[in-house]
């Protein structure tokens, strides 16, 4: 007998599934083919899944809204519930956390509120075991359970890490449930979950990819003996994990009574009609809110790695900038689309992101601002087209890149956008919406070793949960109160940080002067000084924007301020307390004044503007000050009412000289130390101010020849010169546009081999063209 | 869906709103009602005549000119360009790109590195009111902030012509 040519490739195991096992997608179809079927008919008709009409919600809407109010509200409550088993304050004050609905091919139904920029990167990992035919191995079967926190494969950074369930109905999966915790550490090079110093992703430690971890709702003994040996928080990885999985089984019961309740039919419809709905709803609330056009925008930030104390592999120590320009353009229909072509290209460095990560986490800025509802799922991505330039920090070509701190990177490039549709609130009229932008996140505390408990450890300092917010145009920002990627955050009880961190307070303060001034001011930042206590060894790094502010203002507002570093070894803390004599306490309000060192002696004190740094040794005794930034200002600052002027002093929030020099403010401070403006000085001093600006200011086409002769001359530090290589080698058009906006010659370029740089790995973006 | 009076608008423009008012109005439904309310008390008090078809920035107006004409200017009258080009181009521009430039705004240690970082301040040449501050890297383009398709909006947003100087 011949054998046919197609069945000899067959293997036995491949015969025995076809012929026994049962396809587990609807009526019959693999999950594959119900991903293909779903890509198709959105493609083909421009509705979610092809569905025209929402047949259930507009028969029964009451129905709709029933099973939504009852998904959705379990969902959250599942969250609010689960957190109380974790034991890690990142889960349990900060509520990094979320769980989504899905439905069997990977779309995002609902979710609850938190971390939701996983609302598509679970989905990503979600799809990718159904197009990698788990199905058929290692067979997807109810009561299994499956974890990923690989970036490359759905994830924002490995400390996020995803717990996912099957909900199986009747021998079919009518969904999946996901589950999101950031955890405190992933065993990566450096502690912490966000570490600094992984150059590539064999540095940022462990990733699953998306791996069966569990049956029967039970975790394998296997996989609970590897993760315990592969991270340093043994005991808050075994918690956030459990705390994911109870609140995915308790979205998995409820999602099985609600079909109970209304048959399995309405549920696979509603599944499909409120993702529709959602697409529907995005480009209403476009309509409602904004005004079609395109609007531009750009971020920063800086990466300094060529200073002595970023311990990096040698193609690493650069410094370079990330470039994140971008345009929206809202067409006449309402839909929108985000364009970042000129972005910078990744790097090797821990901020790299993945285009799930841009397109999944966007909606966690957007739903503070366009879409503010409880109706968050993929239809807002399907209503949104967005362009990521291959090879660019958010879109890499190389799967070497590391991610630990994507977010550094994304929510700089994100919070401009807020700042460009606050354009079209503004000329609607909706200026309670109006937002200047946000503070660039950061410092991250971060660290680890034994700690006061004798434990292997390591921490995050979620303080930066708490930042200060961008100016709207009716008030000022939100003082040490928020963080883009979080709006339910906060600062978390010293107590609490105290408990888990040796570090105790010597400190916590107002950081006057960081929210951009304006008409209305960026929301202030904050510091903590912290002292080591308690550590038998103990290493800690920075990380923030030091070099740069990564937002400008709005309309006549300045940036918020940059940051720096203030760290101290070796002091001689200890005799001081012995002695009960002076110790540095509060905050720093005047860095220039180095008056923590006026009551301390160290061996080494760093004070500079290197915020980003790898681990470095820190004894017990040893200080580090922890700077949480401002937002960015809206408005001319000589517009500021007086009576905001007086408060800002009164309260600590702006220091006395800069409302001179700033605000145009004269005042006086009364025998209670009261500060008061002088109304009527302060307008004579305005427009003195005006008149200087006249003075100072050049037409800017004449200043731009002289801005075209340093661009000729190639005048510019070598890593501004490295940013723009980077964007004009990824995106040809960006080049052209320079060339045609400053009138350059069509021979004028700059490539990243004529700067005196290593350029280790951007050889192979010519072999990785697609 | 609440729609606000013109004494409620002026008081956001005026940024003396109350905050539980404000707060009410953030979590409310968008009032469609709001752009029209907003362009009359707007145009109330520009000491000109031109009409506004799009309040375009703090201060700045796309308006309408006799001859059709839509141009970008500042409530002191001073016109920069047509609504198509980027008015900063027309503008005066400071840049601060260096240390002691930088110090008369931030704190030492807070202000951005002029080597990765300047400010360019842009004002009216006529008022002298700041427009628009830009924290960019050196030789950065001007950015041609924002792009409007007003007859879009009001043609098929809005469903009604663009305004006619000759109606």
């Amino acid at each position: 007998m011949t054998i046919r040519k197609a069945d000899s490739s067959v293997k036995q195991g491949d015969l025995l599934n076809s012929q026994y096992r049962r396809n587990i997608g609807w009526n019959g179809k693999t999950l594959k083919e119900m991903r293909e079927e779903t890509d198709r008919m959105t493609a083909e008709t421009g509705f979610y899944a092809g569905l025209q009409e929402l047949k259930l919600k507009e028969s029964d809407p009451i129905r709709f809204e029933k099973i939504f109010s009852k998904i959705r509200g379990g969902v959250v409550h599942a969250r609010e519930t689960a957190k109380k088993v974790a034991a890690s304050p990142i889960v349990e004050q900060e509520g990094e956390l979320c769980f989504t609905l899905y439905t069997p091919e990977g779309d995002s139904v609902l979710t609850s509120t938190g971390i939701i920029i996983h609302v598509g990167t679970m989905g990503a990992a979600i799809k990718f075991m159904v197009n990698h035919d788990y199905e058929v191995n290692p067979g997807i079967e109810p009561g299994n359970i499956f974890c990923n926190n690989d970036c490359q494969i759905g994830n924002v950074h490995p400390c996020d890490v995803h717990t996912i369930v099957p909900i199986f109905w009747a021998g079919e999966v009518v969904g999946w449930v996901g589950g999101v915790t950031h955890v405190i550490d992933v065993g990566a090079t450096g502690p912490g979950s966000m570490t600094v110093g992984p150059v590539s992703r064999y540095d940022d430690g462990y990733q699953v990819a998306c791996r069966k971890i569990g049956q029967n709702d039970t975790l394998s003994q296997d996989w609970l003996i590897e993760s315990q040996r592969s991270v340093r928080t043994t005991k808050f990885w075994l918690l956030d994990e459990r705390t994911r999985i109870a609140g995915n089984h308790m979205i998995r019961d409820l999602v099985l009574s609600v079909i109970a309740e209304e048959g399995v039919d309405a549920y696979k419809q509603f599944i499909r009609e409120v993702i529709e709905e959602g697409r529907r709803g995005l480009i209403n609330r476009i309509k409602a809110m904004t005004i079609p056009g395109k609007y531009r925008q750009v971020s920063f930030v800086d990466v300094p790695y060529r200073h002595t104390d970023v311990e990096v592999p040698p193609y690493a120590k650069i410094d370079t900038i990330m470039h994140a320009p971008s345009e929206i353009t809202i067409d006449s229909k309402g839909q929108m689309e985000l364009n970042f072509d000129g972005s910078s290209r990744w790097g090797w460095h821990s901020y790299n992101a993945t285009p799930v990560a841009f397109t999944s986490g966007i909606w966690v800025m957007l739903t503070q601002t366009l879409i503010p509802n409880d109706r968050i799922n993929d239809g807002a991505y399907y209503a949104t087209k967005f362009t990521l330039p291959y090879g660019a920090w958010m879109n890499p070509d190389d799967i070497r890149t590391a991610h630990s701190y994507a977010w550094h990177f994304l929510v700089s490039a994100w919070s401009p956008l807020w700042r460009g549709l606050s354009r079209s609130y503004f000329g609607r009229g909706y200026l309670e919406e109006v937002n200047a932008g946000n503070a660039n996140t950061s410092n991250w505390l971060q660290g680890g070793g034994y700690n006061q408990y004798n434990d292997i450890h390591a921490v995050n300092s979620f303080e930066a949960a708490a930042e200060g917010t961008g100016a709207s145009a009716v008030k000022d920002g939100l003082d040490h109160a928020a963080a883009i990627w979080n709006p339910e955050g906060d600062m978390g009880d010293m107590e609490i940080w105290e408990l888990i961190e040796p570090l105790i307070y010597l400190g916590r303060s107002i950081k006057p002067n960081t929210g951009g001034y304006g008409k209305y001011r960026g929301g202030n930042g904050y510091e903590t000084l912290r002292m080591v206590w308690g550590a038998r060894d103990w290493t800690m790094f920075f990380m923030g924007n030091g070099y740069m502010s990564s937002d400008c203002g709005l309309m006549g507002g300045y940036p918020a301020a940059t940051g720096y570093r203030f760290d101290a070894h070796q002091t001689d803390l200890k005799q001081r307390f012995a002695k009960q004599l002076p110790f540095p306490q509060g905050g720093d309000p005047y860095p220039e004044q180095h008056n923590y060192e006026k009551n301390v002696h160290a061996e080494v004190v760093n004070r500079d503007k290197q915020t980003i740094t790898t681990e470095t040794i820190y004894g017990n005794y040893d200080l580090y000050l922890n700077y949480l930034r401002g937002g960015p200002g809206y408005g001319d600052p000589l517009e500021r009412k007086p009576l905001d002027i007086e408060n800002d002093l009164n309260g600590g929030y702006v220091l006395p000289e800069y409302t001179s020099k700033v605000y145009g403010a004269v005042i006086t401070c009364d025998l209670d130390g009261n500060y008061h403006v002088d109304i009527e000085k302060t307008e004579e001093r305005r427009k003195e101010m005006r008149s200087e600006r006249l003075q100072r200011g050049k037409p800017t086409r004449e200043w731009m020849k002289e801005e075209k002769d340093r661009i000729e001359r190639k005048e510019a530090s070598v890593q501004v010169r490295h940013m723009f290589a980077t964007s004009f080698e990824i995106t040809e058009k960006f080049l052209d546009d320079f060339r045609t906006f400053w009138d350059l010659s069509d021979s004028w370029t700059l490539i990243e081999s004529e700067i005196e740089m290593p350029t280790f790995g951007s050889g192979h973006k010519h072999s990785n063209k697609r | 869906m609440t729609n606000y009076d013109k004494a409620t608008v002026e008081e956001l423009i005026d940024g003396t709103i109350e905050f539980y008012k404000l707060k009410e109005m953030l979590s409310s439904f968008k009032d469609p009602g709001r752009f029209d309310t907003y362009v009359s008390i707007l145009q109330e008090r520009v000491p000109w005549k031109e009409r506004i078809l799009l309040p375009y920035s703090q201060h700045l107006y796309v308006v309408l000119k006799e001859d059709g004409q839509r141009m970008i200017k500042c409530d002191c009258g001073h016109e920069f360009c047509g609504d198509k080009e980027n008015w900063k181009l027309h503008a005066l521009v400071y840049v601060r790109d260096n240390e002691e430039k930088m110090s008369e705004l931030y704190v030492k240690y807070l202000a951005p590195d002029t080597e990765w970082q300047v400010i360019r301040e842009y004002y009216c040449p006529q008022c002298a009111t700041q427009l628009e501050v830009e924290s960019v890297t050196p030789w950065y383009p001007v950015i041609h902030d924002f792009e409007p398709d007003i007859d879009a909006f009001y043609e098929e947003w809005l469903g009604r012509p663009v305004p006619d100087p000759h109606k």
